[in-house]
């Protein structure tokens, strides 16, 4: 019988601890059949943020270093320029990302960094127990927002991935969602395509999955689902905001 | 435990003063003389953010960087800067930062993680006075953050104090062997005296310890399992197995690293205890009153963590007075109370920042507890 479906080599051969129909599992599995496609795995070093993000390391059958929360992406420029021909990504949180981390999010895009930034945007605060995120969307309840998020009180959510498609350092700036099998492929696209342009030593790349996250939205895997089409993509449209062609930048 | 430059009577003499042929001396700034120290250790890779009175040292490496292939990164900030430096420490290289305290204060989580994940860097800090925006004259404010760890957890630096641009130099390139002989975050802390004033100094040549292989930094796992570097432990007793550990490396640099310069004779009635810049000021205070008759003695601890506890307890075995002098109002003070024998006096005087105490005010004060 012929195998149709396995573990990809990059991933551990152990059971994820994500809660049910969290998408940090899918996620990974894109991240890794593109470390397989291009034969990546050996020379991959992947930075951890802090949140549900932080175990990759338990996953990925790579190197990996562990970032003080927010700072992955000033992490992988060390890590980076020491080692220029090896893959560098980070995987974050949107509260890691775009809180606390926004500072080292947006200069390292603009030094167009050779790096990839996995962005699981899933607008709340999971490791924590489900607080207000940056990308909460207007009128979402969480535990610090109990009233729903209110623009007069918390500002508007932050869309990562227009903002910086602007910087010239990007090279690659997307955002995907993995709520049907239509959006699951493109998503496998833009990851792929981002580590491929990484490869090329193109610059900054990025892609922003939205994703659910049942047990802090207080919602079944399916409702879940149903959330991102409904109210994350009107918000937080999917596309691609910046590809950079060639080498003209260089 | 050891002098770098032994017992020298009449409290020691200047190294470049004497010996060194014309032709081998340098006149440096004494940060630029720290930088160059570094590159001849093998560092390669800077990351920093502009702040005063410490902005010669970046200036100095993003020029002579691009001679030896170095790397440098102006950060966004302090803390993009001690991350950038946490990145390039896992991937193996040598490599360093630089601020002034403030900027240091917003490492110290970075710094944390360092410990935590044991990983070796150069944190270089050439003071200025605080709290707050303090203003930018020489301080010795920053020793408790220093010497304690200075961000949180269990952990501690090694901590290095020059006193001298030729220290400045010459510590700077033990500081890197230090970092990587125990995979610990090494702190070289100057002031703003010290990083500023020119003086002459022998280019001494870089003769590297005997150092661990690094079998542990991140490349890609080719050929051989994953490599994890990190600093969260959750499982049950990890964390303990992990503190006890890193206790146990601290038990270590304790035992092999203090480093001190001292001058103090036997039958000394007073020895008068100071580092850094505070310790020339104190040392020139000491020689006028040996000059006046007086037999006092001088101690200049050079490692502030591991402090030189057990040299100060030998001293205080037969001298009972000492007088530990310091530009803030009493931090070292409280290492030297705890190292000395039950029945020594210690004294304190504390000159905060603004200027530098001059030699005459510490001889009055030695006038004053001397026996």
């Amino acid at each position: 019988m012929k195998q149709v479906f396995k573990r990809p080599q990059s991933l551990k051969d152990v059971p994820f601890h994500f809660c049910p129909g969290c998408h940090h599992g899918t996620i990974h599995r894109l991240v890794a059949e593109a470390l397989d496609q291009f034969h990546l795995r050996e020379r991959t070093i992947g930075v951890a943020g802090v949140g549900c993000s932080v175990f990759v390391y338990e996953y990925f059958d790579i190197d990996v270093a562990e970032a003080p929360h927010g700072r992955a992406p000033a992490v992988a420029t060390g890590l980076k320029r020491v080692l220029p021909d090896r893959i560098v990504f980070t995987y974050q949180g949107d509260g890691d990302l775009a809180s606390i981390g926004m500072s080292e999010i947006v200069h390292t895009a603009n030094r167009g960094e050779n790096i990839t930034v996995i962005f699981v945007n899933n607008t709340v605060y999971g490791m924590t127990g489900g607080q207000m995120a940056p990308t909460t969307l207007l009128g979402q309840q969480t535990t610090t927002s109990p009233y729903g998020r209110d623009f007069q009180q918390d500002g508007y959510p932050i869309r990562m991935a227009e903002m910086l498609a602007t910087l010239e350092g990007v090279a690659f700036s997307a955002r995907v969602a993995l709520n049907n099998p239509a959006n699951l492929q493109k998503a496998k696209r833009a990851v792929r395509q981002a580590f491929e342009m990484q490869m090329n030593d193109m610059g900054f790349t990025f892609v922003e999955l939205l994703s659910s996250c049942p047990t802090n939205w207080g919602l079944n895997p399916k409702k879940s689902i149903e959330r991102i089409e409904k109210e994350l993509i009107p918000y937080f449209p999917l596309g691609v905001f910046k590809e950079r062609k060639g080498t003209d930048h260089l | 435990m050891r002098g770098l430059r032994g017992d020298v009577p009449g409290c020691g003499h200047r190294g470049v003063e004497v010996g060194i042929p014309v032709e081998k001396r340098l006149f440096l700034k004494g940060n630029e003389a720290l930088a160059r120290g570094a590159i001849k250790a093998g560092c390669r890779y800077y990351f920093g953010y502009p702040i005063t009175p410490q902005n010669d040292i970046p200036e100095f490496l993003s020029r002579e960087f691009s001679k030896v292939e170095g790397c440098f990164i102006q950060a966004e900030s302090e803390v993009a800067s001690i991350n950038m430096l946490l990145g390039a420490a896992a991937a193996g290289a040598r490599a360093m930062t630089s601020s002034s305290s403030p900027g240091i204060s917003l490492m110290q989580e970075g710094i944390s993680y360092l410990a935590g994940s044991e990983l070796p860097a150069v944190i270089v800090n050439i003071s200025r006075s605080g709290p707050g925006l303090g203003g930018i004259s020489a301080s010795q404010g920053d020793y408790f953050q220093s010497t304690r760890g200075g961000g949180h957890g269990d952990y501690r630096t090694i901590v290095l104090a020059p006193d001298s641009v030729q220290e400045m130099h010459d510590l700077a390139m033990l500081a890197f062997d230090l970092a990587d002989k125990y995979r610990n975050p090494a702190i070289l802390l100057g002031d703003a005296v010290l990083g500023q004033m020119q003086e002459t100094m022998a280019d001494t040549p870089y003769r590297p310890l005997p150092l661990p292989p690094k079998d542990w930094v991140l490349s890609g796992p080719s050929g051989r399992p994953p490599r994890l570097v990190k600093s969260l432990y959750l499982k049950d007793g990890e964390m303990e197995r992990q503190n006890w550990k890193l206790f146990e490396k601290y038990g270590r640099m304790k035992k092999e690293e203090p480093r001190f310069e001292t001058a103090v004779a036997p039958d000394s009635d007073l020895a008068v205890v100071a580092f850094g810049s505070a310790a020339r000021v104190a040392k020139a205070a000491v020689r006028t009153a040996r000059a006046k008759g007086m037999k006092a003695g001088f101690f200049r601890p050079i490692t502030l963590f591991p402090f030189p506890e057990q040299a100060i307890l030998e001293i205080s075995r037969r001298v009972k007075r000492f007088l530990v002098v310091e530009m803030n109002t009493g931090q070292m003070v409280e290492d030297v109370k705890l190292a000395v024998a039950r029945d020594a006096e210690v004294y304190f005087y504390g000159h905060p920042p603004g200027s530098p105490p001059v030699p005459e005010e510490l001889l009055e004060e030695i006038r004053k507890i001397y026996p």
